[in-house]
C-alpha cells in the first residue's frame, strides 16, 4: 500500500517537475547521463538563406553552424592542421597541380547511404561548377577536372599548381544529384532536423557518424541578436552556451564557466589607399604613429586582445610574423611631423569619415577610441565616425569601395596564407582598399607559384605582410578576444584557430 | 450604412497606398537582396544574373502588381532570405506577436477602466493621490526598460520565469500564456497609465456640468450619477484612444518581444529589413497596417454606435 502510495506520489512529482521544467532539462535529470542531454546554443545571428555549404561560404555564422553538420575530404582540426574526414588519406604529385584521395570505408550520409566515389565527384564538381563554368566556391576556380579512378579513389587535377590546395577540400561532401535546398544532407556528426527563421536551427546526433560520436544527443542554435538579451539568456540559464561575447558582456557572467581564445580576424583601421586623403603614404603612416593599438584593446575590450601589425593573426602560427607588431611606435610628434611634410596643420586639417558597420559593437567601440586617440594630435586629424547598417557597409564600402576609412575584421575562409593576403593583390576582386604594390603582386605570384617548397612561401608570404606594413596600407590593430561562456555543467568546448564552434566535443551533465 | 460603406472603401484604398509606399521605400534605401545572399562570392555580373532570375530587373510597377494580384489571391511569395514562402517563414510567429499584444491589450482594459472609474469616485482619496503622484512616472517609462526590470525581478532574482526561454503554444499553450505575461504587463502598463487618467479626468470634467447638478438634485449618489450618466458621456474618447491603443501596442511588442527574446513577427521584421526580404517586410508591413487602420475604423464605428449625436463623415 505504502509503495503504491509513493509510487503515485513519485509519478505526481515527476510530472510536475516535467511540467514545471519546460520538459527538456527534467529529461535529462531522469536519464541522468551525458550522452542524452539537449544543448541549447546562443547565436549572435540568423544564418543565411540557404544552408547550401558549396554557396554559403558568405557569412562566418552560417559556417560555424554548418561544421556540425557537413563534412569535406579533409577537416580542419583545433590545432589548424588539416586531417582526414571523408578521405582516409591523399598523396600530391611532385609538381602539386595532382591531388589523389583514398576514401574512408564506411562512411555514412544523414540518409543512411553509404559515401561512394560518385558523391564525392559530383559535390566537388558542383562546387567547383565545371559543369557549369560557374564555380560555386570561389577558392575551387583552380580544379581543372575531377575524377574516380576506381571505387575508393578521387584524382583532383588542378589547372595550376598550388600548395595550399588541400585546405580548399574542407569543401562539404553531398549526395551524388542531390540539391541541398531540397534536403540538408551530409557525413558531420550531427543532422540538421529544422529551422525556424530568427527563432532556432535544431540538430541531432547522428549515430552512424564514422569518427568520435557528438556527446549531446539534440543541439537547438538559438537566435539571440540582442547582446543583452544573451547575456540574460545565460544568466537565466535559457541558454547553455554563447560564443563571440565580448568582455563587457562576460564581467556579468562571473559565476559561469568563462574561456578565452580569439576570434581570428584581423581588426584594423582599413584605409582607401586608391583615394585622397589615404593615397599618401605619409598620412597612413601618421595615422600608424598617432593611433596606439594597445591603447584601442585597453580601452575598446577592456585589454583583451591581442595586438598584430599586419594581415595575418596568431593563429596561423608559422606565417604569422610577431616582429611586425610593433613596427609602429606610438609617437604623436612623429604623426604631427609626417602630416605636417604633407601640408596638414591645425589651419588646414586633415579630415576624414570612418563608416562602421553598426552591428558590430568591437568595431564601433575601437573606431571612438581611434578618434579620441586622433583628437589627442591638438586639432590637426579631424575624424568623424559614421555608423551604417551592415547591408548598407557591405554594398557601399565592400563593395563599393566608397570610403575613406573602416573599421572592421578580415578573417579567413581557410588556413592558407592566401585567404588572408591574396585580397591585397592590386587586380583583386575583393581588394577593397585599392591596395597597389608592385612588389607585394610579384611576391604573392611567386607564392602561388611554388611547387611545394614550404620554407619559401612562409619567406614569401612574410614579405608580403612586411610590404603591407612598411607601406602602411592599413592602420593594423588586433585579433579579437573571442569569449565562450558556458553553464557550470557543461564542458568540452574547443578553440580552432578557425571562425567554427564545433559542438561535437561538447558534453552536458544534469 | 452608408457611412460603413464609405468607410470601408476609405481602408481599402489606405492599405493599397500603404502597401504601395513600402514597396516603392525598399527601391530607395541603400542595398539590395542580392548582395546578402552572394556574400564573398559576390560579382556584378552574378549580382545582375540573380536579379534577373529573382525579376528584380523589372519596373517598379510590374513588380507591385504581381505582388498585388498574388497577396490578394493568398500567395504571399517567397522569402529571399530563408528559401521558403513567407508564409512558411511566418508561421508561428504571428502567433506570439498576436497573442502577446492581444494579451496586453486586454491587461490595459482591464486594468484602466475599473480603476479609473474607481478614482474618479473617490476623487482625493487615499489611492488617487497615489495614483497621481505616480502617474507620470508610468506614463513616461518605455516597455523595453520596463521588460528589462521584470527579467531582472521576477526573472533572475524571484525567478518565475526563465527569461530568454519560451515554448510554442503547440507544445504547452499555458505554458505559451505563462511566457507572454511578463512582456504583455511590460507593454501594458504605460498604456494602462495614460487610459486610467484620460479616463478619471475624463470623468471629473463631466462631474462639473449642469446635467450632473441636476442628477444630484434628484437625490442620485455619486456612484449613481456617475454610473447612470457620466459614465456614458467620459468613456467615448475612452474608447477611441483604448482602441488606437492596440495599434500602439503591436508597434511595442516588436521591441518588447527583443526583450525578452521572444520568436514574433517583430524580431524577423527587423531581420527581414536587414536582408532586404522585401516580400517578408512587405508582408508585415501590410499586417501592421491593416491592423492600425482596422481599429481606427472600429473605434469609428463604436462610438457611433454608442453615441448617436456623432455622425462623422
Amino acid at each position: 500500500m505504502t509503495k503504491r502510495i509513493l509510487t503515485l506520489a513519485l509519478a505526481v512529482l515527476m510530472t510536475a517537475v516535467l511540467f514545471i521544467g519546460g520538459g527538456q532539462s527534467a529529461l535529462a535529470a531522469e536519464n541522468g547521463s551525458t550522452g542524452d542531454a539537449d544543448l541549447t546554443v546562443g547565436i549572435a545571428a540568423d544564418l543565411d538563406s540557404s544552408l547550401d555549404p558549396h554557396v554559403s561560404s558568405s557569412s562566418a555564422g552560417t559556417r560555424e553552424v554548418l561544421f556540425n553538420i557537413y563534412e569535406g575530404l579533409l577537416k580542419p582540426d583545433t590545432e589548424g592542421n588539416l586531417v582526414p574526414a571523408v578521405a582516409e588519406d591523399y598523396t600530391v604529385n611532385d609538381t602539386a597541380d595532382e591531388y589523389t584521395f583514398t576514401l574512408r570505408e564506411g562512411v555514412r550520409f544523414h540518409d543512411g547511404s553509404e559515401v561512394t566515389v560518385g558523391d564525392v565527384v559530383y559535390s566537388l564538381t558542383r562546387a567547383a561548377g565545371l559543369d557549369t563554368g560557374e564555380p560555386l566556391m570561389a577558392t575551387l576556380a583552380n580544379v581543372a577536372a575531377v575524377e574516380a579512378a576506381d571505387d575508393h579513389t578521387v584524382v583532383v587535377t588542378l589547372s595550376a599548381p598550388d600548395v595550399e590546395f588541400p585546405a580548399y577540400m574542407t569543401a562539404a561532401i553531398i549526395p551524388e544529384g542531390s540539391d541541398p535546398a531540397d534536403g540538408i544532407i551530409g557525413t558531420g556528426p550531427f543532422k540538421y532536423v529544422s529551422r525556424s527563421p530568427q527563432e532556432n536551427i535544431v540538430v541531432e546526433r547522428f549515430d552512424d557518424y564514422w569518427g568520435e560520436k557528438a556527446k549531446c544527443a539534440k543541439v537547438t542554435f538559438k537566435v539571440i541578436e540582442d547582446g543583452q538579451t544573451m547575456v540574460m539568456s545565460l544568466r537565466s540559464g535559457a541558454i547553455d552556451l554563447a560564443a563571440h561575447l565580448e568582455a563587457s558582456q562576460v564581467a556579468e557572467l562571473s559565476d559561469l564557466t568563462v574561456l578565452e581564445g580569439s576570434m581570428n580576424l584581423v581588426q584594423a583601421l582599413y584605409l582607401n589607399n586608391a583615394r585622397a586623403p589615404f593615397d599618401s603614404q605619409l598620412v597612413r603612416m601618421a595615422l600608424c604613429y598617432a593611433i596606439d593599438k594597445q591603447a584601442v584593446i585597453d580601452l575598446a575590450g577592456d585589454g583583451h586582445g591581442f595586438p598584430v601589425g599586419s594581415s595575418m593573426y596568431p593563429a596561423f602560427g608559422k606565417y604569422f610574423d610577431e616582429e611586425l607588431t610593433d613596427y609602429y611606435q606610438p609617437d604623436t610628434d612623429k604623426a604631427l611631423e609626417l602630416l605636417a611634410q604633407e601640408g596638414y596643420d591645425r589651419a588646414h586639417p586633415l579630415e576624414f569619415t570612418i563608416i562602421v558597420p553598426s552591428n558590430y559593437t568591437p568595431h564601433v567601440d575601437a573606431a571612438q577610441v581611434i578618434v579620441n586617440l586622433l583628437d589627442q594630435l591638438g586639432g590637426v586629424v579631424k575624424a568623424q565616425i559614421q555608423q551604417v547598417e551592415w547591408a548598407a557597409w557591405y554594398s557601399d564600402v565592400y563593395q563599393g569601395r566608397d570610403f575613406e576609412a573602416t573599421v572592421c575584421g578580415m578573417d579567413a575562409s581557410t588556413l592558407t596564407g592566401s585567404a588572408m593576403l591574396g585580397r591585397f593583390v592590386s587586380d583583386n576582386a575583393k581588394n577593397f582598399i585599392g591596395f597597389s604594390d608592385a612588389g607585394y603582386d610579384e611576391a604573392y605570384k611567386a607564392a602561388m607559384e611554388l611547387g611545394g617548397l614550404d620554407e619559401n612561401l612562409v619567406d614569401l608570404f612574410g614579405t608580403c605582410q612586411q610590404i603591407l606594413t612598411q607601406q602602411a596600407a592599413n592602420v593594423y590593430i588586433q585579433d579579437l578576444a573571442d569569449f565562450v561562456v558556458m553553464q557550470p555543467n557543461v564542458e568540452g568546448y574547443r578553440f580552432y584557430p578557425l571562425y567554427v564552434m564545433d559542438l561535437a566535443g561538447v558534453s552536458k551533465t544534469a | 450604412m452608408r457611412y460603413v460603406l464609405k468607410k470601408t472603401g476609405v481602408l481599402v484604398v489606405t492599405l493599397l497606398l500603404i502597401s504601395l509606399l513600402a514597396f516603392l521605400a525598399f527601391q530607395i534605401v541603400p542595398g539590395d537582396p542580392t548582395t546578402k545572399l552572394l556574400g564573398n562570392d559576390y560579382t556584378p555580373e552574378r549580382a545582375a544574373a540573380l536579379r534577373h532570375a529573382m525579376g528584380l530587373d523589372r519596373n517598379v510597377l510590374v513588380r507591385y502588381w504581381d505582388w498585388l494580384t498574388g497577396f490578394v489571391t493568398g500567395d504571399m511569395g517567397d522569402s529571399y532570405s530563408y528559401g521558403m514562402s513567407v508564409e512558411k517563414v511566418m508561421e508561428g510567429k504571428g502567433a506570439v506577436t498576436a497573442g502577446l499584444s492581444l494579451m496586453a491589450w486586454l491587461l490595459v482594459i482591464a486594468i484602466s477602466i475599473p480603476l479609473g472609474i474607481t478614482l474618479a469616485r473617490w476623487q482625493g482619496g487615499r489611492l488617487d493621490r497615489v495614483f497621481v503622484a505616480m502617474n507620470q512616472v508610468f506614463m513616461a517609462i518605455p516597455p523595453f526598460f520596463l521588460g528589462m526590470l521584470f527579467t531582472y525581478v521576477f526573472g533572475l532574482v524571484l525567478k518565475l520565469f526563465v527569461p530568454g526561454g519560451f515554448v510554442s503554444w503547440r507544445e504547452s499553450f499555458w505554458g505559451f500564456l505563462g511566457y507572454l505575461i511578463f512582456p504583455a504587463l511590460a507593454i501594458a502598463i504605460p498604456k494602462a497609465a495614460m487610459v486610467t487618467k484620460l479616463l478619471r479626468s475624463n470623468i471629473l470634467n463631466e462631474m462639473d456640468r449642469d446635467y450632473v447638478r441636476t442628477a444630484y438634485s434628484r437625490g442620485n449618489s455619486r456612484w449613481g450619477v456617475i454610473r447612470g450618466h457620466v459614465l456614458r458621456n467620459a468613456i467615448l474618447p475612452v474608447v477611441t484612444f483604448v482602441a488606437m491603443t492596440l495599434a500602439d501596442i503591436v508597434a511595442g511588442s516588436i521591441i518588447v518581444e527583443q526583450v525578452f527574446a521572444l520568436p514574433g513577427l517583430g524580431r524577423l521584421l527587423i531581420a527581414s529589413i536587414g536582408n532586404r526580404d522585401y516580400p517578408v517586410v512587405q508582408c508585415i508591413v501590410v499586417i501592421i497596417a491593416f491592423i492600425v487602420v482596422f481599429m481606427n475604423y472600429l473605434a469609428d464605428v463604436i462610438t457611433q454606435t454608442i453615441d448617436p449625436r456623432i455622425r462623422l463623415g
